[in-house]
C-alpha cells in the first residue's frame, strides 16, 4: 500500500480502479526478422484487432455521439483495410526482411507526407487520420493498451499527468468517480472542471502516473488532498465511512438549497456561481445559488478551429440568462492569451504570456472579436439580468475604451431595430494590483467591482500561479492581499456601488469570515462550494467578523491571519 | 472492362463520407476497379488513393472495372454516385 499527498482539488471521497489515461511508450527499432510469412501473420493479426478494437469504438459512437460525429472513424477503418497501404507494408516485410513496426512506419509516413503536402486544408488534417489509426496498429504490434477514456464501461478514477479541457469532455460522468494527477494546484482547469463536474480529485501528486497501475484499487480523498494506492480493507472500510459521513453532511447543506444567505446576525451576501457553459446551469440551480457571479465566456472559444458566431454565442448568452430566471448573471467578456491559448488566432508566443497581450489588451486591438461578443450579448439582454465586466483592466482609459465600443454597438443594435435591456450594469474584474490601489476613482464610472483573487495573487505576489516552485507565495490570507480586496470593497462603498468576489478565495472556509467582515457583497465561487458556505455564513455573526477583519489587516503574516480566523470561528 | 464517365456535381466533391461510400461500394466486388482524374489513376478499393485526387465539385471523372462482376461493380457504383447526390 502506497500513499501520495496532492493538493485537495475538489472534495468528496472516491473508491475505484484506477484507468491510466497516459499515452504508452509506441518507440521499437528496425530489426530484421527471419520469418517473413511468420511477420506478415502478426502485422496482418495486429490489423485486425485494431479493426474489432474501431469498429467497438465506432458503434459506440453512434450511440453516443450519432451517425455524423461516428462517420470518422468508419474512415479509419477504410485506412486500416486499404489495399495502397497493406500491399506495400506485406511487400517490404517479405522483400526487406524487416520487423512489421518498421514497415508500418515507413509506408505510413509516406502518405502522411502525401497528404501533409497538400494545398487544401481538409486534406492536411487526413495526414492526422492515418497518424491515429497507425498508431493504433503500431500499439497492437507492441502488444501496449491505447488509451481511450470514451471507451470505459465501469467505474474508475483517472489517472493521468494533467487533463484539459477536451480530455475532460470525453469522460463519461456515469463511469468516471473521480481523478488525480501529477501536476497543478486548485486553480487549474482540471481543479475547475473537477468541481462543476462534481467529482473529487486530487491533483499536484507529482508522482500518480509512476505509482499507479491500471487496475490498482485507488482511494482518492478530495477532502484533505491524499491517494491512497491498493489500500488496505481496514482503511477501505475507513473510508467508506468518511464517505458516508460525507454524504450524510451534503444532505444537512442541501436543506439549505432555497435559502437566503444570512450572517446569524441577519447581514445578507450573494452567493454567487462560477461557470464555464450553460451546461454547468444545472449544478448552480441544484446548489442554490443567487446569481452567475463569473461566466467564463472563453470557453465557448476553446476547442474548434474558428472564433464562435455572433449568433451562436447570443444562444449560450441567452440560455444562460434564461436558467437562471431574473438572477443576475455578470458575464465576463473574453479572457484569452496566459494560460489560454487559442491556435486559430495565431498569437505569437510571449516570455511572459500572464503579464502579456491577454483579455481586454486584445479585445481592444482585435476589435473584431470583441465587437462580435458585445453584439451577442447586449442582444442577449433582454432574456435576464446580465451585468457585463471587463478583465485584466489596469486603467481607466482601458475602461473607457471598453465602455465606449460597448455603447457603440448598442446604439448600431437599435438603430437596426434589435431590442437591448435598458439598465445593463458594468462593472470590471480587479485583478491587477494598480486597478486596487486606484478603486476610489474607478468606483465613479464602474457599476461594481469583482475581485479575481487567483490573478491578484500571483500579480501582487509577482508569482506565476503555475510555477510549483513559487506556489507557497500564493498566500490569499496575507494581511497585503487582504488590504487590497478591503480597498476595493471600501471603495464600492463609498460610491454606493458594490464588490463581488469571484477567485477561488470566495468559497474558501478560512477566507469566508475575513470577507464577510470586510463587508464583501457577493460571493461567487463553484457551484458545489455554496452550500457548505452558506452553511458556514447561517453560523456567523457580521459584527464579530468586522471585529476579526480589523485586527488580521495589521497582522503581519499569512499565519497569524490563519491562527486569528481559527481562533475567532471556533 | 467496363468504364463510365461522371461529372462530381457535390459541393463538397469526393471527400471524407463520399469517398467512404465509393470504396465501400467498390470492395464489395471483385473486379479491379479505378478511378481517373486529370490524367491520375486510383485504386478505388483505396481511400488513400480517393482522398489523394481532391477531386472537386465539377470534376470529370472516369471509373473503370475490370473482371468478372466488372458491369455489376460499375452499376453499383453508378447507383452509389447518383442516390448521394455525388455525381451525374
Amino acid at each position: 500500500m502506497t500513499f501520495l499527498q496532492g493538493i485537495a482539488a475538489s472534495n468528496g471521497i472516491a473508491i475505484a480502479k484506477a484507468y491510466r489515461l497516459v499515452e504508452p511508450n509506441l518507440s521499437f527499432e528496425k530489426a530484421t526478422i527471419d520469418d517473413a510469412a511468420a511477420e506478415v501473420a502478426r502485422f496482418r493479426q495486429a490489423m485486425e484487432k485494431s479493426k474489432s478494437e474501431l469498429e467497438a469504438i465506432r458503434d459506440r459512437a453512434k450511440v453516443d455521439l450519432g451517425a455524423d460525429k461516428a462517420a470518422i472513424f468508419e474512415a479509419h477503418l477504410l485506412v486500416l483495410s486499404d489495399p495502397e497501404l497493406n500491399a506495400p507494408i506485406e511487400d517490404k516485410i517479405q522483400s526487406e526482411k524487416i520487423n512489421a513496426e518498421f514497415a508500418l512506419k515507413e509506408t505510413a509516413d509516406m502518405f502522411v507526407m502525401m497528404f501533409e503536402q497538400m494545398d487544401n486544408d481538409y486534406m492536411k488534417e487526413r495526414a492526422a487520420d492515418i497518424r491515429d489509426v497507425t498508431k493504433r496498429v503500431l500499439a497492437h504490434l507492441l502488444g501496449v493498451q491505447l488509451v481511450n477514456p470514451s471507451m470505459i464501461a465501469e467505474e474508475v478514477i483517472i489517472i493521468a499527468e494533467d487533463l484539459t479541457p477536451s480530455d475532460t469532455a470525453q469522460l463519461n460522468r456515469q463511469f468516471v468517480k473521480g481523478f488525480t494527477t501529477n501536476i497543478g494546484g486548485r486553480t487549474s482547469h482540471s481543479a475547475i472542471m473537477a468541481r462543476s463536474m462534481e467529482i473529487p480529485a486530487v491533483v499536484g501528486t507529482k508522482s500518480a502516473t509512476n505509482d499507479i497501475n491500471n487496475g490498482d484499487l485507488v482511494i482518492v480523498d478530495g477532502l484533505k488532498g491524499e491517494v491512497h494506492i491498493n489500500p488496505t480493507p481496514e482503511l477501505v472500510s475507513e473510508y467508506r465511512k468518511v464517505h458516508e459521513d460525507y454524504e450524510k453532511q451534503k444532505a444537512e447543506w442541501a436543506k439549505l438549497v432555497n435559502e437566503k444567505t444570512l450572517s446569524a446576525d441577519n447581514h445578507h451576501v450573494e452567493l454567487a456561481a462560477n461557470i464555464g457553459t450553460p451546461k454547468d446551469l444545472k449544478g448552480v440551480v441544484e446548489n442554490g445559488g443567487e446569481g452567475v457571479g463569473l461566466y467564463r465566456t472563453e470557453f465557448l472559444y476553446m476547442g474548434r478551429d474558428q472564433l464562435p458566431t455572433e449568433d451562436e454565442q447570443f444562444e449560450s448568452y441567452k440560455a444562460v440568462l434564461e436558467g437562471m430566471s431574473g438572477k443576475p448573471v455578470v458575464v465576463r467578456t473574453l479572457d484569452i492569451g496566459g494560460d489560454k491559448e487559442l491556435p486559430y488566432l495565431d498569437l505569437p508566443k510571449e516570455m511572459n504570456p500572464f503579464l502579456g497581450f491577454r483579455a481586454i489588451r486584445l479585445c481592444l486591438e482585435e476589435q473584431g472579436i470583441f465587437r462580435t461578443q458585445l453584439r451577442a450579448l447586449l442582444r442577449a439582454s433582454i432574456y435576464g439580468n446580465l451585468k457585463i465586466m471587463f478583465p485584466m483592466i489596469a486603467t481607466l482609459d482601458e475602461f473607457r475604451a471598453a465602455k465606449a465600443i460597448l455603447e457603440e454597438e448598442k446604439q448600431k443594435l437599435l438603430s437596426e431595430g434589435q431590442k437591448v435591456a435598458d439598465q445593463i450594469q458594468l462593472g470590471i474584474m480587479v485583478e491587477i494590483p494598480s486597478t486596487a490601489i486606484l478603486a476610489d476613482q474607478f468606483a465613479k464610472e464602474v457599476d461594481f467591482f469583482s475581485i479575481g483573487t487567483n490573478d491578484l495573487i500571483q500579480y501582487t505576489m509577482a508569482a506565476d500561479r503555475m510555477n510549483q516552485r513559487v506556489s507557497y507565495l500564493y498566500q490569499p490570507y496575507s494581511p497585503s492581499i487582504l488590504r487590497l480586496v478591503k480597498m476595493v470593497i471600501d471603495a464600492s462603498h463609498a460610491e454606493g456601488k458594490w464588490t463581488g468576489m469571484c477567485g477561488e478565495m470566495a468559497g474558501d472556509e478560512t477566507a469566508i469570515p475575513v470577507l464577510l467582515g470586510l463587508g464583501l457583497d457577493e460571493f461567487s465561487m463553484s457551484a458545489t462550494s455554496i452550500l457548505k458556505a452558506r452553511s458556514q455564513i447561517k453560523n456567523l455573526k457580521k459584527a464579530d467578523m468586522e471585529k476579526l477583519a480589523s485586527e488580521v489587516l495589521n497582522m503581519q503574516t499569512t499565519d497569524q491571519v490563519i491562527a486569528a480566523v481559527n481562533a475567532a470561528t471556533m | 472492362m467496363a468504364e463510365k464517365q461522371f461529372k462530381v456535381i457535390a459541393e463538397t466533391g469526393i471527400h471524407a463520407r463520399p469517398a467512404t461510400l465509393l470504396v465501400q461500394t467498390a470492395s464489395r466486388f471483385d473486379s479491379e476497379i479505378t478511378l481517373e482524374y486529370k490524367g491520375k489513376t486510383v485504386n478505388l478499393k483505396s481511400i488513400m488513393g480517393v482522398m489523394s485526387l481532391g477531386v472537386g465539385q465539377g470534376a470529370d471523372i472516369k471509373i473503370a472495372a475490370a473482371g468478372n462482376d466488372a458491369d455489376d461493380a460499375l452499376n453499383a457504383l453508378e447507383e452509389t454516385l447518383k442516390k448521394e447526390g455525388l455525381a451525374e
